[in-house]
């Protein structure tokens, strides 16, 4: 009886192992084998990569959200909460558990239905990728020796790689030594693969909710400073409105007692003291992000395309001015943004001005007239050390006395930064025509070296011992008055507010001039010489003059960024102008998209703002380390997969999806299908 | 030989032109001349010398020695543009519009050196009517246009300048047979508005059947000048372009 009964279960058992076996061989049949091993092994490398180059333990530091309560657990252990350097590691599997399940539905093809298979993908991707890490763990507890002495452990391999060190071990392994990463990482990197490809199989509205969500909380967190100093500029303005009424003297912040505002109880509710979003507080902002996706999607669903595409079929022309109402009413907006904000907030804001401004000089150089400068950093040199030397009392003992000094005993001269301005237009487009001329008749690979070359010497001659007694050398020019324009005010980098205010009028007129060239007969010349430099001359376009004319355009707007950026710093020195500060805005440029006065915005908001200029913090102070890192990634991957900038140009992709549409319907017989030779013939009208 | 006695004076003429790059002799004691209003075309295999006598005609290419003359006057130092707004235009070979630009746009181009916007805006209605399929994609990027739109917007854009003589260079390269005929339908048709066209072709039969004279150019130097129906009727040119034996 036991038998029989033993041998039934048995049988019963085996039968359910087999049902099992083919459920799964069935799942694991509709995942993409290359494509797990394909993903799996970048995020692998992204993951080795990342903690190799220091990122994940040089942002560990920074603490952004916690699980447990900070205020009570001050001291927990770790594993409390969220880093940066948790974020820089856990968003790959994220990314690429996403990424892998990426599908295009082919059209005329069934598409397939999402589901589990998707989930076992990503999973796959992510345990892949975490094996990575566990490898790196296994290699480093090979290479970690204590030393009995002391009891410090010591790397073999530190030499060449500086980051492979006790700190990375202790995070990689959860300072649970490496047979725990051993399983760990595979599964945790899974899973977070897996809620990648999750994002695959849920319904619109949750999938927006929860990317609403997660984004938020990120953002809030990340940014939580600038969180942080617009509430509480926002609410002490709102308790004691006096605060604002000194415009251009100083920040509300500055010397005045702290006023206690309604925003208060809401900074303590979401950040802790130490840093970082409470988990009060990531429940909030998640909780209020996905509710206004949800309604959002459920309120507004359509009728935002509806208005879109009513928009577009409205006349261009009535297009053009609501846009440019728009535009004018968030730069309104903008105006006001720095009473509300602190010194180190205005004082971003006016580095990604000056930054801007740089780019849109660039822009029509690169962008409209497709001439790659490389060397673009002189201008901006020439603009520094132009105003520099004409409101400096610290300026060379070289200089003849008719060389204005628009200093009166250590005071600025009422308007002197204004005349500097103009000799610094002079001198920025002289420069422009002296290096224009030579270059300017070169093409392509050739013309972007020698640039390369005069913007390299245009800074050893500020630099160099010859010209010492006028440009002070390695030492520099110092004490640069501020601009001071009588009753408006003086601006000085002391106060950052009137420095962006000062920027703002000149990124203005630079935004309007490169718009109003964009769509003038000057704009429309240098695009031609950009698409093709024979025919352009063969229009009678003079193309070397037009050439010349954007070098010196572009050199004028970058001087005027030199003479703000002196005015601002108050001393100037040639390591301001290395090299590196030309490829950044050229990154600026391309990043935002190569002739686009958008996208140089979106641009330099983007790198300087966030990221951080060569030499200024950006609001992500962590990365300044790793910023040319992340520069070159986004410059890569923005070449391989948008070449267009971040902000593409609206009409223009526009009609490029009208053809698309006009193919399609001619495809689909929907229109005439005659033969095209026919068409010719017939289209053309009789003389 | 044709007789010119009775055309007036030419509007574009080479005396005895030499040109060289660095220092290789291309085009060797090449006289021409295109009276107004008539076709003629410039005929000649690969390295002839075809393409640097229209940059020379142009001004995009110096002569070492000899005249390029515009309506008299010798224009050996004067740039292109100078010559573009005297009425001498060029289509170039494979058309080559800006491709990024919009249909619009490269038609305002063409026009770059003329100031009269009032014209400017008849050339173009002109032009729209002339070419239906043109209007429609007035906003289009230019580079999304099928091969003969391109070619209707390349000849547009070379009609908004207004000129007297239009330079075209290989109209039939890169276009399928069918519309090799409807563009050369489509040259005949300008023609008749009294633009004197100046054809540089390798299709020498189609060249030939609606021009009215013709030269060829061997190695730089001219070989044969004449009217189109007896360089037709040449048998050294129908054996060396025809395939004829």
């Amino acid at each position: 009886m036991s038998d029989i009964n033993a041998n039934v279960l048995a049988t019963e058992a085996a039968e359910t192992i087999e049902d099992l076996a083919e459920s799964a061989s069935g799942l694991f049949n509709d995942v993409d084998r290359d494509r797990v091993v394909r993903y799996g092994s970048y995020l692998a490398m992204a993951l080795v990569f990342v903690s190799l180059v220091g990122m994940a333990v040089g942002l560990d530091g920074r603490q952004i959200l916690f699980w447990i309560n900070p205020d009570v657990y001050v001291n927990h252990p770790d594993g409390q909460g969220l880093s940066l350097g948790d974020v820089a590691l856990w968003m790959w599997p994220l990314l690429l558990g996403w990424a892998a399940t990426n599908e295009v539905v082919l059209e005329g093809m069934q598409a397939r239905v999402r589901g589990v298979s998707d989930l076992v993908t990503g999973f796959l991707v992510g345990a892949l990728g975490g094996l990575g890490i566990s490898f790196l763990t296994f290699l480093m507890s090979v290479d970690r020796e204590i030393n009995p002495e002391n009891g410090v452990p010591a790397y073999g391999a530190r030499d060449p790689l500086v980051n492979w060190n006790e700190q990375l071990y202790i995070m990689l392994t959860f300072n649970r030594g490496w047979t725990f990463a051993l399983w760990a990482w595979p599964l945790l990197a899974g899973l977070l693969a897996m809620v990648g490809a999750s994002f695959r199989v849920m319904s619109d509205p949750i999938r927006k909710a929860i990317t609403a969500a997660l984004i938020s909380v990120l953002s809030v967190s990340v940014f939580q400073f600038l969180v942080d100093d617009l509430l509480e500029g926002v609410g002490e303005t709102i308790a004691d409105p006096g605060r604002i009424s000194n415009f251009f003297e100083s920040d509300p912040s500055l010397g005045r007692p702290r006023v206690d505002s309604a925003f208060d109880p809401l900074i303590d509710f979401l950040y802790a003291k130490t840093g970082g979003l409470r988990l009060e507080g990531v429940i909030l902002v998640a909780v209020v992000a996905a509710a206004l996706s949800l309604v959002a999607s459920y309120l507004v669903r359509g009728r935002v395309k509806q208005a879109r595409q009513a928009y577009f079929d409205r006349p261009l022309a009535e297009r053009t001015r609501s846009s440019a109402l728009l535009m004018v009413g968030v730069a309104l907006a903008l105006l006001i943004v720095p009473f509300f904000t602190g010194s180190i907030i205005n004082e971003l804001l006016a580095n990604v001005g000056i930054f801007l401004l740089l780019a849109l000089g660039l822009n029509i150089v690169v962008g409209l007239a497709g001439i790659l400068d490389l060397g673009y950093v002189a201008f901006f040199a020439v603009g520094g050390y132009t105003t520099a030397v004409l409101t400096s009392a610290g300026r060379g003992e070289s200089w003849p006395s008719w060389v204005p000094l628009l200093v009166d005993e250590g005071e600025p001269v009422v308007g002197g930064w204004l005349i500097a301005l103009v000799l610094v237009m002079v001198f920025a487009g002289l420069t422009g025509l002296l290096i224009g001329a030579p270059v300017i008749r070169m093409r392509g690979d050739y013309l972007a070296i020698v640039t390369l070359g005069f913007g390299e010497i245009i800074r050893l001659l500020f630099l160099s011992d010859w010209l010492k007694g006028y440009f002070g050398g390695a030492q520099g020019i110092t004490n640069i008055e501020g601009a001071d324009f009588g009753p408006i005010g003086t601006v000085t980098g002391v106060e950052p507010r009137s420095v962006f205010y000062l920027v703002a009028v000149f990124a203005a007129i630079a935004i309007y001039v490169s718009w109003r060239l964009e769509r003038s007969r000057l704009g429309r010349a240098w695009m031609a010489i950009r698409e093709d430099e024979s025919v352009a001359e063969a229009m009678g376009i003079n193309t070397v003059n037009m050439k010349l004319m954007a070098f010196v355009v572009g050199a004028v707007l970058a001087s005027f960024a030199g003479a703000i950026f002196s005015a601002k710093v108050g001393s100037i020195f040639p390591t301001s102008f290395l090299i590196l500060v030309s490829i950044i805005i050229l990154v600026v440029v391309i990043v935002g998209g190569m002739g686009n006065i958008m996208g140089v915005i979106a641009g330099s908001l983007v790198l300087i703002g966030v990221l951080g200029g060569p030499k200024q913090p950006g609001l992500l102070q962590e990365f300044s380390e790793y910023k040319l890192l992340i520069y070159g990634v986004l410059l890569v991957w923005m070449m391989l997969q948008r070449p267009e900038g971040l902000v593409p140009n609206v009409r223009r992709s526009r009609e490029l999806h009208q053809e698309e549409f006009l193919q399609d319907a001619w495809l689909k017989g929907e229109v005439d299908t005659d033969d095209e030779g026919d068409d010719v013939a017939t289209e053309v009208a009789p003389a | 030989m044709s007789d010119t006695t009775d055309k007036g004076t030419p509007i574009l003429e080479f005396r005895n032109i030499n040109t060289h790059y660095g220092a290789v002799h291309i085009l060797k004691d090449v006289n021409l001349a295109i009276y107004p209003g008539e076709m003629v075309s410039l005929l000649g295999g690969n390295a002839s010398g075809k393409s640097t006598t229209l940059k020379t005609l142009l001004g995009m290419v110096t002569p070492t020695t000899g005249e390029v003359v515009l309506d008299g006057e010798v224009v050996n130092d004067k740039p292109t543009s100078y010559r573009v707004e005297r009425g001498i235009t060029m289509v170039p070979e494979n058309r080559r519009l800006f491709k990024r630009l919009s249909v619009l746009e490269n038609l305002q181009l063409g026009a770059y050196l003329r100031n009269d916007k009032a014209g400017i805006a008849e050339d173009l209605e002109r032009i729209y009517t002339m070419f239906p399929r043109v209007k429609e994609r007035a906003n289009q990027k230019s580079g999304t246009l099928s091969g003969g739109e391109q070619q209707m917007v390349a000849m547009g854009r070379a009609l908004m300048s207004r000129p007297r003589v239009l330079l075209m260079d290989e109209p039939s390269m890169g276009l399928a047979p069918m519309l090799v005929q409807t563009n050369f339908e489509l040259i005949q048709q300008i023609h008749q508005e009294g633009i004197a066209i100046f054809m540089v072709e390798q299709n020498a039969n189609m060249a030939l059947s609606i021009a009215d004279r013709g030269w060829v150019l061997q190695t730089g130097k001219v070989v044969l000048d004449d009217t189109a129906e007896n360089l037709l009727a040449n048998p050294e040119l129908r054996k060396s372009y025809l395939g004829e034996a």
